[in-house]
């Protein structure tokens, strides 16, 4: 049973401001089929482009014949590794400040690696090119395991990095060794785990592609695209290719989901490009699902080993974490310059202990690279699913309920703003409220009894709670940058004289609503209606400039800049509306989207008279027209949060585990639109149990990727995927301009260890203290036969 | 290469043209009739995205060739709403807030048309299990089920309103 939250409004259903559930104004067309995403757009004269790839995950390449490629009628180039190294082109920086290559010269580092960009009038001739390309590969050894890529006297997989003589790529470290080192040696009770979070891939329905346009007589290069970052893209792409910033527009179109994948730049843009500066005409790329699969930015891939002391009745006293995380070849990681193991240190999570101490080192594989984030903040993920099995141990190993554990060491509402062990500050929170409201909706004292009485007669149910706190909103400009970029963002505001407005932001929105949403918080501001607001993005000729769209930060970042921009504008508003009342500014209340004298409501201009005055009658010494912009620099992160509960049971038989129930309370701070933030939980909640439950890639030993495909890479269907319970609470962020915090990820950072826990609480008893993710029935089934409890 | 001709009925009107035999239907679709509501996901036929009518039954146009339909009736996303009237479906799926991306909508709607045809009144786990050959990456499949089930009303309400409508004229 969902519990519906009465979110409260300032304004009127056709104003549409905050709290409304207004339906989407971007629905219209994709219902219809008339969406434009980059493979609907035809350019005239555009060619193809298609990607020969290796076979290998590590090889030396001997030779490159293209002679029969390029005899085959319609293909007009084969570009190589060496034919971009006379231009300096053949590595690109990635956003980790590592390097990878566009194409190589002399070897692969892992399967499916671009090797050669065929260019055709058609993508079926491409594809012919593609396979008529020999390349002459010998084979080298491989290294899939990062614990051995660490070993001493392991081969060396990148000798280009002269200063990293071995596959160790960083370490980084947050918190107190020392002391947390000391408080565990005191600890009445010790914990200690390994778990790895595993290696998966975001898979939005959409793969990635582009097309790119240099107009040489214009000197113009238009890279139409897939990418959540337009701006950061043009930059990079100014700065690697030599082109000046002004003559580079990047246009991305209707994005068919992002989830992290479509931060980076790979190498098939890049292979677009040089194309099209070669021939001069339009070159279009889209990979197919295998490449995208096999070659795109991984996530996740945390070997984790967590240790949490405690007092003998479970108040945590301190947490220490060592973790490896497999990069793959190069560390293309899409976080935040000062933070290679992104904000993992968040991991102390909802819960109030002194210590803590975090070390990640990074490491070199035959591997493709990557680092996104598949729909979390920086690795909060990863570190948020530590922390919940951690406490959930914990609880088992001292007899208590999980539930009361945490109740016991949450952070109090009264200690907001609190500082982390580990050094963040938390905004706000009510972490105790969030869980009690999990527990009553789906009755947990009831579904306890239910469970000791099915244990009795050998039947296996088990109960998971998952209490997170999320970090979003990156970021303050004196910690958060890529590349240098800090990560404001932006919003510009025009209205025109006729009452109606164009705002253009500069975040990207990949199906989150932002035409709606950011509509909302103009509409809230302002008092236009929704219905006269139109949102633009994803030009950089015309959108203002910003980070995109990633890590939950639109609505904290570019949401506060659209509220602060509303501000100015009714700041002149405030000034305009005087002089048409001959009153005082000062003397004027701003109600319902209009000005009037206090204590005189009747002498009053609406917003959309003021903006027509702005235009036709605006008072001598005071600029025309009502536009604004602001570019907003957040404080502080936001710090979101929820409580989870799932319910499973077990099939003795087969493994099998069936959800039976999945309650979700989550406080994302103010609502704009409750819709929209439901349905971004039920997307973030299934992105959750896919990783739980269905979803790895994984390599055999000579490095090939057992997942190419979606027949082995398992999406959640409509059959799998439960039917989930929301709950609300609000805990408004006091820093944010509308006290929102972001949403769009909490879910899938927060349902993977409720599931885990349901699963491990239904086996805790028989002696199984974890199982890693995803919990496949085959794994299962070989725990009850070794268990003995098979049937 | 050599190239056939093909003729079919795309959305009520006759088209044609001379295609590689190797050309695949959502490729005749997109690139040559410039048909882009039907998209591509994927190369194994598990996402659905290219989900059409051809002869009124539900088919992914990715694994199928072009000369595969020569003389066939095809239906797509653009032939489902009448001028300004959308199908119920596309009501529901606006309604219900049954989509956020977008790129898996069409395949989900036409998917949804046919089993909502051979089955007005599913249930919802029916719904489910017809759906389950079309993925979604963004709702959680929750709100889409809503709007299945919002346009199964409406279908039902206008078979209602219209047997009425002829037993009056017949009365």
């Amino acid at each position: 049973m969902a519990v519906e939250m009465e979110v409260p409004t300032q304004t009127t259903p056709e104003v549409g401001g905050m709290g409304h559930s207004v339906k989407r104004k971007e629905d219209p067309r994709f219902i219809r089929g008339a969406g434009r995403y980059i493979d609907d757009v035809v350019l005239p004269g555009m060619l193809w482009l298609d990607i020969v790839r290796s076979p290998y995950a590590h090889a030396t390449i001997k030779g490159i014949d293209a002679s029969a490629a390029l005899k085959i009628p319609g293909v007009l180039a084969v570009i190589t590794g060496a034919d971009l190294e006379k231009a300096g082109l053949h590595w690109m920086p990635t956003l980790a400040n590592d390097k990878q290559m566009v194409l190589p010269t002399d070897t692969v580092m892992y399967q499916s690696q671009e090797v050669a960009a065929v260019v055709a009038t058609d993508r079926y001739t491409a594809a012919d090119g593609v396979a008529a390309v020999v390349v002459d590969y010998e084979p080298l050894p491989v290294i899939v395991d990062p614990f051995k890529a660490m070993e001493a006297g392991a081969q060396v997989l990148r000798p280009d990095r002269e200063d990293r003589p071995n596959n160790h790529i960083w370490h980084w470290e947050s918190g107190d060794r020392d002391a947390t080192d000391r408080a565990l040696e005191s600890a009445a009770v010790r914990v200690s785990q390994r778990m790895h979070i595993p290696r998966i891939h975001v898979a939005s329905i959409e793969t990635c592609g582009c097309i790119a346009d240099w107009d040489a007589i214009r000197g113009q290069m238009t890279l139409h695209m897939t990418s959540q970052a337009p701006h950061a893209i043009r930059t990079v792409l100014a700065l690697v290719s030599g082109l000046p910033e002004h003559n580079i527009r990047v246009k991305t179109y209707d994005i068919g989901g992002g989830f992290g994948g479509k931060v980076p730049v790979y190498p098939g843009y890049v292979l677009a490009v040089v194309a099209s500066l070669t021939v001069g005409k339009p070159v279009k790329w889209i990979e197919d699902r295998s490449e995208n699969l096999q070659a795109d930015s991984f996530a996740r891939d945390y070997h984790i080993h967590a240790e949490m002391g405690a007092t003998a009745d479970g108040r945590i006293t301190s947490l220490k974490v060592r973790t490896l995380a497999d990069h793959g070849y190069t560390d293309a990681a899409a976080d935040p310059s000062k933070f290679p193991a992104g904000l993992f240190n968040v991991i102390t999570g909802s819960y109030d202990f002194p210590d803590a101490f975090v070390e990640v080192d990074g490491v070199y594989t035959n591997k493709p690279p990557g680092g996104v984030a598949y729909r979390c903040s920086f690795r909060v993920t990863e570190a948020v699913h530590a922390i919940e099995r951690m406490v959930d141990i914990l609880a088992h190993q001292i007899g208590k309920d999980p539930a009361q554990l945490r109740m016991e060491n949450f952070i109090q509402p009264e200690q907001f703003p609190y500082k982390t062990p580990t050094g963040w500050e938390y905004d706000s929170g009510d972490y105790g409220k969030a869980l009690k409201l999990a527990m009553e909706m789906i009755g947990y004292d009831d579904l306890r009894r239910e469970q000791a009485e099915k244990r009795e007669r050998g039947q296996l149910m088990g109960i998971g709670i998952s209490s997170f706190t999320e970090i979003v909103g990156a970021g303050p400009s004196h910690q958060f940058d890529i590349l240098g970029l800090k990560m404001f963002d932006s919003c510009e505001i025009r209205v025109h004289p006729t009452g109606k407005v164009l705002a253009r932001i500069g975040v990207q929105t990949q199906g989150q609503g932002h035409e709606t949403t950011f509509a909302q918080i103009i509409a809230e501001e302002l008092g236009f209606p929704v219905a006269d607001i139109k949102i633009e993005y994803g030009d950089t000729d015309t959108a203002p400039y910003g980070l995109g769209t990633y890590a939950s930060r639109s609505t904290p970042v570019a949401g506060a800049a659209t509220a602060m921009a509303s501000r100015k504008i009714r700041e002149k508003a405030r000034h305009l509306a005087a002089h048409l009342l001959e009153a005082n500014p000062d003397d004027l209340e701003w109600t319902n989207g209009k000005f009037s004298v206090k204590g005189s409501p009747d002498r009053s201009k609406t917003i959309q008279e003021i903006a027509f005055a702005a235009y036709t009658n605006h008072p001598q010494g005071m600029e025309a027209g009502l536009e604004a912009v602001d570019y907003y620099d957040p404080p502080n992160l936001t710090f979101p949060f929820g409580s989870y509960i799932c319910v499973v049971d077990i099939e003795r038989s087969t493994g099998e585990i069936k959800i039976r129930r999945f309650v979700a309370v989550d406080d994302c701070g103010n609502i704009i639109n409750p819709m929209i933030v439901n349905g971004q939980i039920h997307g973030g909640l299934t992105m959750g149990l896919a990783p739980a439950l269905y979803e790895q890639i994984t390599y055999d030993e000579n490095g090939n990727n057992l997942a190419g495909t979606f027949m082995d890479y398992l999406l959640p269907t409509a059959v799998e995927t439960p039917a989930w319970e929301l709950g609300k609470t609000i805990t408004p962020s006091p820093h944010h301009p509308i006290g929102a915090k972001g949403v769009g990820e909490s879910a899938t950072v927060g349902a993977p260890p409720a599931i885990a826990n349901a699963v491990v609480d239904a086996l805790w008893h028989l002696g199984v203290r974890n199982i890693d993710i995803p919990i496949t029935p085959p794994k299962v089934w070989a725990i009850l036969q070794e268990k003995g409890v098979a049937t | 290469m050599d190239t056939q001709h093909v003729t079919v009925t795309v959305n009520g009107e006759a088209r044609e043209a001379d295609v590689e035999p190797r050309l695949l239907l959502v490729h005749l679709l997109r690139d040559v009739f410039g048909l882009t509501g039907t998209h591509i996901g994927c190369d194994t036929s598990n996402c659905g995205a290219c989900t059409v009518h051809i002869d009124g039954e539900s088919a992914k146009s990715c694994t199928l060739l072009a000369l595969q339909v020569d003389g066939r009736r095809i239906k797509t996303i653009e032939g489902m709403a009448s001028g300004a009237d959308l199908h119920p479906l596309q009501q529901g799926f606006w309604d219900q807030h049954g989509l956020q991306c977008g790129f898996c909508t069409p395949g989900m709607i036409m998917q949804a048309a046919w089993m909502l045809e051979r089955n007005p009144q599913p249930s919802e786990e029916e719904i489910r299990e017809g759906i389950s050959g079309n993925l979604c990456r963004c709702t959680g499949y929750v709100n889409i089920v809503k709007a299945i089930q919002q346009a199964a009303g409406m279908l039902s309400e206008a078979d209602t309103a219209k047997a009425e409508a002829a037993a009056q004229v017949q009365g």
